[in-house]
């Protein structure tokens, strides 16, 4: 127990002195999954739409492929981005390996499902006529996505949170691509793992802490949002 | 009074099997049109189908003489109004849903809501107007509907079973508020229903449809006096009528 309280307060000392690693570290990581979540949100929104909106053979086969892409191990994730981006590789000639890009690029992967699949669902949970309601009050086909896309608002924002949740919180796909290479690649969850590897206790503590009090603030921020939009 | 709708031939499929077969059907300007029949007769199928909602296997619809080919669908959904079973409204403020088919035909905001408050006001439910949508009762909801589809002042309005899922004296009133309204503006109306309350407060001439297919035509009068088959007897027996 001990332990865990000498964590504890140097993790508060940690955070309230701004120390510069920490901060550094915390702001990266942010910067890494915030990308990610929108690129996601860019791919995964859209995709979702079209495959709950529209009929074509192979569709069910393609939606049963994004439902296990919502389960993907980032490891896996992480394993087939080095290999695209090894310099031999089809990706190679980008020379992003070991950047910022290439975690970006990862945990996109790794969010674009969640998003995707999240986003098949509630367009799906709208009632069955609706599609039709919107047609016959005359909206052209754009139209008629942007007012199925607005009522399904709620839950789409759901889907940010777990989109951003799945790529905060993962380090599999993070330390293979990114390397957690000081003052470059170094984000909360390589840093722990690290920290943890050398018997530092209370610094990865203090990572942990500002980890999950981070995805803490994201989520309560558009719990707020969602909660808000509802009107009374 | 110069024809406004006219279908010949219309024949519509669902998952292969044939559900409506029209080979000619009309009405007036103005003019309202009550459709009756069991379930599976085709009511919803035909409304769907003369808002060119669902594929049609062929025909032809000519609306205020012209033909409405698919290029022009969506300008002839904008001329027309379509009320379902249930209300359908939009997870917004009951004056914000009133206002949608005007923001769709690209009507500014501002108008939209004065046009929008001025329906709400013809349904009765003005002080509605700040409510979320989805927090109404039965009645109230379907009054928006209706004032929604108001709001755009069709040339034809389209109903399937508006009032299907309300208690016996809500709908007596609301099928009453609609039938003046309906005879106040002038709207042609093709309203489909399983009640006679709707059928005399709204209509002028009655369509018995079974199978996909119209089998008889009256004024309400006629159809009950010669019921057709036995769910218009029955019709006609369960609601007192002749």
């Amino acid at each position: 127990m001990e332990l865990i309280f000498d964590g504890i307060r140097t993790a508060l000392f940690l955070i309230f002195s701004f120390d510069r690693d920490v901060l550094e570290v915390t702001l990266l990581s942010l910067e890494i999954s915030c990308s990610a979540t929108l690129i996601s949100l860019c791919v995964g929104i859209p995709s979702g739409v079209f495959l709950a909106l529209s009929d074509f053979p192979g569709r069910r086969l393609f939606i049963s492929l994004v439902n296990t892409g919502m389960g993907l191990p980032p490891v896996v994730v992480g394993l087939f981005v080095t290999l695209f981006l090894w310099r031999s590789g089809p990706l190679g000639f980008l020379e992003i390996l070991y950047t910022p890009a290439a975690m970006i690029l990862a945990q996109a992967v790794i969010a674009t499902p969640i998003v995707t699949g999240i986003t098949i669902a509630s367009i799906q949970n709208l009632p069955a006529n609706l599609k039709l309601q919107v047609r016959a009050l005359g909206a052209t086909p754009l139209q008629t996505v942007w007012i199925l896309v607005r009522e399904a608002r709620l839950p789409l924002l759901a889907a940010v949170m777990a989109g951003f949740g799945g790529v905060i919180s993962e380090v599999g796909a993070s330390i293979m691509v990114g390397g957690n290479i000081k003052g470059q690649t170094r984000v909360l969850t390589t840093a722990t793992v690290m920290e943890t590897g050398k018997g530092n206790f209370d610094v990865a503590i203090a990572l942990s802490l500002i980890l999950l009090g981070l995805a803490f603030g994201v989520n309560y921020l558009l719990t707020v949002i969602q909660q808000r939009e509802r009107p009374r | 009074m110069s024809i406004i709708l006219e279908v010949e031939d219309l024949r519509i499929r669902r998952g292969g099997v044939q559900v409506l077969e029209l080979p000619y059907f009309s009405m007036n300007a103005e003019e309202k049109v009550g459709i009756v029949g069991p379930n599976g007769a085709g009511k919803s199928s035909l409304l769907l189908g003369l808002a060119c909602l669902i594929e049609r296997a062929s025909g032809r619809i000519r609306f205020q003489g012209a033909e409405v080919s698919p290029g022009v669908e969506i300008a002839y959904r904008r001329r027309i109004a379509v009320v379902f079973q249930e209300p359908l409204l939009f997870d917004t403020t009951v004056l914000d849903n009133v206002a949608e088919g005007l923001r769709i035909r690209g009507t500014g905001r501002g108008e939209a809501r004065d046009i929008a408050r001025d329906n709400l006001e013809l349904f009765k439910i003005g002080h509605l107007a700040g409510r979320s949508a989805h927090k109404l009762s039965g009645g109230e909801a379907q009054r928006v509907s209706l004032a929604r589809a108001f709001a755009v002042r069709p040339e034809l309005l389209l109903m399937d079973e508006p009032f299907s899922s309300l208690d016996l004296p809500t709908r007596i009133v609301l099928a009453e508020d609609l039938g003046r309204i309906l005879h106040e503006s002038g709207t042609a109306a093709i309203i489909a229903t399983h009640d006679r309350i709707e059928a005399f407060h709204v209509v002028e001439r009655l369509v018995v449809m079974e199978g996909g297919k119209i089998i008889q035509e009256g004024t309400p009068d006629e159809v009950m006096a010669h019921p057709a088959n036995a769910f218009v007897a029955a019709f006609r027996r369960t609601t007192g009528a002749g």
